[in-house]
């Protein structure tokens, strides 16, 4: 139960737990650049028969999905219907239990390395240090990344999310809403080429949920892939192009690739604000 | 990114965070400070009781502060989910834990070094001329109670009752370190002073096997 990169078919890094020791495998071919050689735009995911347990729970059963590079897809489900565990199995910050995960950029060969250096993730948790300034913790994460002039980076990232004036503050001294758009400039710190959002909108403003949506729109529309767990209404679905539905740690509805994401997202809609009605 | 590279980035950001509020150090060297003196007050040693049992006395109170230290290391990550961030980088998971172990035996040797001139007062022990081989004996000692802390600090913090836990795992695995630096330290503070290379050897031993276990098993041990 390792980190493998082996390329049993053709092109993928392999997330899995029953494949063999930890092995890095540099580019075949790296013809487009971007960081270490490995081609801008978005990641190809595909989860196949998925299943994640802790203990005697099943959290994921069996989920098999295919996501194309450059979908902006959106997971709709009660809580604990498994959407933050197929969000962390696809960061691979929790390994499935069965079934394995595959990522492909174009047509090149990926160590998981590498695909670690082009996945971007908000979590429920801001992921930031309350002991360190958002300029320091922007920098000591793009050194992470191995990105050059981290502290330019580091800037960069720090202006469109509206915190340039309090870069060397605190994160401590942060309203919650702050605290989420650091750690949004932090998941974009190294231009993912797969951003996963676990609820990204919480904390934020009406403001920040506009800039949050067109954010999102501008990533996808450059190419990146988006997989993000959604409460309700919110302006981030205005970029949806696919919905799934998990109940129960399986996939119940899916609009599909090509198919209308609305239906699902109302419904979603809909059977929260009953919910909040009937409580 | 390799592996030291990613070391020394989590260890400047480990030392900043501390030196920034000195709340660990603080609150350990005065802990450890509180230690040595009330077993001189129990004890009102000799000075060549001193040299047989002060060693002893020296090296738990570095057993106490380094879990009363150590508790912190991981549990700190946990405030918003940052060992999720670090994971999240595209470094080797072992490097994780080699910057944070690099950092907890530069903060433990910083209060060692603090104690001894105390130690030295309070118990009536020369260690001026002693001081080269007692310092390397205090170097292999507080790598192998900062790597093996580090590792089990990993471990208790994802349990529940986390604050009772890594006290219970770490002080018997650190019992062959205790003893050896113990007999180490005796040797050296011996009318003449003996530097005893089986107990050297015993330690570097030690922390060898301790660190290298931890690269092979690091992954697992941050996973959830």
């Amino acid at each position: 139960m390792r980190w493998s990169a082996v390329a049993p078919s053709n092109c993928c890094a392999i997330w899995s737990r029953a494949e063999p020791s930890r092995v890095s495998t540099s580019l075949a071919s790296s013809p487009n650049g971007g960081p270490s050689g490995i081609p801008a735009g978005g990641l190809h995911i595909q989860f196949h028969e998925v299943e994640k347990r802790y203990g005697m729970r099943l959290a994921l059963r069996g989920v098999t999905l295919s996501i194309a590079a450059g979908e902006c897809v959106a997971l709709v489900g009660h809580n604990g219907s498994g959407k933050t565990t197929l969000l962390k199995v696809a960061a691979q910050l929790t390994r499935p239990s069965r079934g394995k995960i595959a990522f492909q950029a174009g047509e090149n060969s990926l160590s998981l390395e590498e695909v670690k250096s082009r996945v971007g993730m908000v979590g429920h948790h801001t992921l930031v240090y309350e002991e360190l300034t958002a300029e320091e913790n922007l920098i000591f994460f793009a050194k992470l990344f191995g990105l050059e002039d981290p502290a330019e980076k580091a800037r960069q990232a720090l202006q469109p999310v509206g915190l340039s004036g309090r870069a060397t503050d605190l994160v401590r001294t942060f309203s919650r809403g702050m605290r989420q758009r650091l750690s949004i400039a932090r998941a974009l710190l190294a231009s993912p080429g797969l951003l996963l959002l676990d609820e990204a909108g919480t904390g934020l403003d009406p403001e920040g949920q506009q800039w949050l949506g067109a954010t999102i729109k501008r990533l996808r529309d450059s190419g990146c892939t988006i997989l993000m767990s959604t409460h309700g209404r919110n302006e981030t679905q205005g970029a949806v192009t696919r919905a799934i539905r998990l109940d129960g740690g399986k996939i119940t509805h899916d609009s599909g690739a090509g198919g209308n994401p609305r239906e699902i997202l109302v419904m979603a809609a809909v059977r929260e604000s009953g919910e909040e009605g009937a409580q | 990114m390799t592996l030291v590279r990613a070391t020394g980035v989590i260890l400047s950001k480990e030392l900043r965070t501390e030196f920034r509020s000195r709340e660990l150090l603080v609150t350990t060297a005065v802990f450890v400070l509180i230690v040595v003196v009330l077993f001189s007050f129990t004890f009102n040693p000799t000075s060549s009781e001193s040299r047989r049992f002060g060693p002893g006395l020296l090296w738990l109170a570095f057993l106490f502060a380094g879990s009363l230290m150590l508790q912190s290391s991981f549990l700190r990550e946990q405030t918003n989910d940052t060992l999720a961030a670090l994971r999240l980088a595209p470094i080797d998971p072992f490097s994780i834990l080699a910057g944070k172990m690099a950092a907890n035996f530069l903060f433990l040797l910083l209060v060692e070094v603090i104690l001894l001139p105390v130690f030295a007062v309070l118990y009536n022990v020369a260690i001026l001329p002693v001081l080269t081989p007692l310092l390397l004996v205090l170097t292999l000692g507080t790598i192998g109670l900062a790597a093996t802390g580090t590792v089990f600090s990993a471990v208790a913090a994802q349990a529940r009752l986390r604050e009772l836990l890594l006290p219970l795992l770490l002080l018997p695995v650190l019992a062959p370190v205790l003893i050896a630096s113990t007999e180490a330290t005796i040797g050296i503070l011996r009318d003449p002073p003996e530097l005893s290379l089986v107990w050297l050897t015993f330690l570097a031993c030690f922390d060898v096997v301790f660190l290298t276990a931890a690269w092979m098993v690091g992954e697992y041990l941050l996973e959830e």
